[in-house]
């Protein structure tokens, strides 16, 4: 397993607040887009096939 | 000037007045792919007769776009100079989101400066080349006006039935070449099917002729305001001609679409209205193969075998690969020089290529016309992304031009040598001394000795070369020598830095079995 699945992102809180206040007063269809962006920025950030495909499982709940 | 198809020549073929001596080699079809199959069979030295159903070259450009792979083949077959002296050189691709530029990139890195990456040359002025050329070769017997009407293959050979306008004769073979193309007639007449997908996208392509200044570069457009919701593409061609594609979505009626009072405004908007049109075809993506290409005594290639959808370079490019793959490995076969479990080779690895090609064209339709919902919504937004930073460039899929498949092969190898010319890989052309290196491998296979001398005792001719820096590049990396075994089709089969005459010979016993 390459996926690290144990806490490791500082300020974790403070993450998911500023990721909900970039959603904040978007249409559906607008925050669909953003998502989609930013899956494909973190996907070539992280830049691991490997990894990518197990948390694409772990996403799915396999 | 619109291009004059000219009647190719008949005259009636000796099997109408008796028996005819049991031919090597039949090749049905004279497109580009059953041409470049006889002629590089003719330069093998194994002699064939080509039967073509039609009396004119093919209508309309269709394939115009040749790589530089297949431009190297050209100059094997002695065309390559008639070739570029009419064709468009060009390595610039450039993409547009809406009818904005979001980016360009430029191939002649890629290329090793004696050809472009790829040139364009509509396909009739291809095949009246190519016709010319195995006119005057004497090992190739072309017949016109020659429909395969019935095949009959046994294990030791192929008995045909032919119709001519004089009436029907019949010939025997021991290797019949299916080169007639998507509507194979020998693929009808032998019950096989195509396995794979058909896409429900519709695209209208058209040639016009135009005096204008557009620069030689392949132009594709997402979504432009000209043609709303849709893609487009334009290339240039020789004599003025330029191909446009225009997606028309799913549920065009191609009928309709193609009659001229519905492509001249579509055209006028890309364009302007200063413009001929010259031909214009409704098409439909496929991605779809046989599940084998050799039948005992029957092998298909180009689109007999396989069919990809256009704009990427695949379709007769990949027919190409399929000749020089199968080439060699049939002379060899016929001479004696090798077992028939050669050709399960050409199989495999062009199995192998054809995969590649579907797997690449299935993406780009995807990318091209997304289906509603979750993959139209990664495609804008990877387009969107585009505009901004290089890594979303990546994923923009216009059609991903072709490159050579690289084989599987278990063959002998050394990490230190660099990764492109790995064996199953063609081999990268490089300049040494006043010339070019692939002009000097062949027919047979060749040991490249890099800064090295050969092992001893192998009965193979050998080039020996000093390494200058492309040559480095390409084949020596970090390490100071190499040997290379290089197949007739210039593909790597082996290589070695330190190499002992036994590993070698084994290599080249490998080679002429086919292992993979």
């Amino acid at each position: 397993m390459k996926l690290i699945t144990a806490p490791n992102l500082p300020d974790h809180d403070g993450f998911l607040a500023e990721l909900l206040a970039a959603h904040r007063g978007l249409s559906d269809a607008e925050s669909q887009a953003l998502n989609a962006r930013l899956i494909l920025i973190l996907a070539n950030h992280v830049g691991d096939r490997e990894t990518l495909t197990e948390a694409l499982d772990l996403a799915r709940g396999r | 000037m619109p291009y004059d198809y000219k009647p190719l020549p008949y005259s009636a073929p000796p099997g109408l007045s008796g028996p005819e001596p049991r031919h090597r080699v039949v090749v049905v079809g004279a497109g580009p792919v059953g041409l470049a199959m006889a002629l590089d069979l003719a330069r093998l030295g194994i002699a064939s007769v080509v039967l073509e159903d039609k009396s004119s070259v093919t209508i309309g450009s269709r394939a115009i776009v040749w790589s530089e792979r297949s431009l190297q083949l050209f100059a094997r077959l002695g065309i390559v100079d008639q070739v570029m002296a009419r064709a468009v050189p060009w390595s610039i691709a450039r993409i547009s989101h809406g009818d904005e530029e979001i980016f360009s990139f430029d191939m002649a890195g890629t290329a090793a400066g004696r050809f472009p990456p790829f040139a364009n040359l509509q396909q009739y002025h291809i095949e009246d080349i190519l016709i010319a050329r195995a006119l005057a070769e004497p090992l190739i017997d072309l017949r016109f006006r020659n429909r395969l009407t019935g095949v009959d293959p046994d294990g030791t050979g192929v008995e045909l039935s032919v119709k001519t306008p004089d009436g029907p004769y019949r010939l025997s073979a021991d290797y019949l070449l299916a080169c007639d193309g998507a509507r194979s007639l020998t693929r009808a007449l032998m019950d096989l099917d195509f396995e794979g997908e058909f896409y429900e996208e519709r695209f209208l392509v058209a040639d016009i002729e135009m005096e204008a200044d557009f620069p030689a570069e392949r132009w594709f457009w997402f979504d432009p305001s000209f043609h709303s919701g849709q893609s487009a593409m334009l290339m240039p061609q020789a004599d003025n001609v330029y191909r446009i594609d225009l997606q028309l979505g799913r549920l065009a009626n191609a009928g309709e679409e193609a009659r001229p009072d519905r492509v001249i405004p579509r055209i006028q908007a890309v364009v302007g209205p200063d413009f001929d049109l010259e031909w214009v075809s409704i098409y439909t993506f496929q991605s779809r193969r046989l599940a084998e290409f050799v039948h005992g005594r029957v092998i298909f290639l180009g689109d007999a075998a396989h069919l990809v959808p256009p704009f990427s370079a695949r379709g007769a490019n990949g027919g190409l690969r399929d000749v020089e793959n199968l080439g060699w490995k049939l002379a060899a076969v016929l001479e004696g020089r090798a077992d028939e479990r050669l050709l399960d080779s050409y199989n495999r690895e062009r199995v192998q290529a054809a995969d590649e090609n579907l797997r690449d064209s299935a993406r780009a339709a995807s990318f091209i016309s997304p289906a509603p919902g979750v993959e139209r919504l990664f495609r804008d937004q990877v387009l969107a992304l585009a505009r901004e930073t290089a890594f979303a460039r990546e994923w923009v899929n216009a059609g991903r031009l072709a490159v050579p498949c690289i084989y599987a092969t278990g063959a002998p190898d050394d990490l230190l040598l660099p990764d492109e010319a790995r064996p199953g890989a063609a081999a990268p052309e490089a300049r040494i001394g006043n010339g070019w290196l692939l002009d000097q491998i062949g027919p047979g296979p060749t040991l490249l000795a890099i800064n090295c001398a050969a092992p001893d005792g192998l009965q193979i001719p050998t080039l020996s070369v000093r390494a200058d820096p492309t040559l480095r590049t390409r084949y020596l990396g970090d390490a100071e020598r190499a040997l290379y075994l290089i197949r007739p089709d210039l593909v790597v089969a082996a290589r070695w830095v330190t190499a002992e005459s036994r590993a070698v010979s084994a290599a080249i016993r490998a080679m002429w079995e086919g292992r993979e």
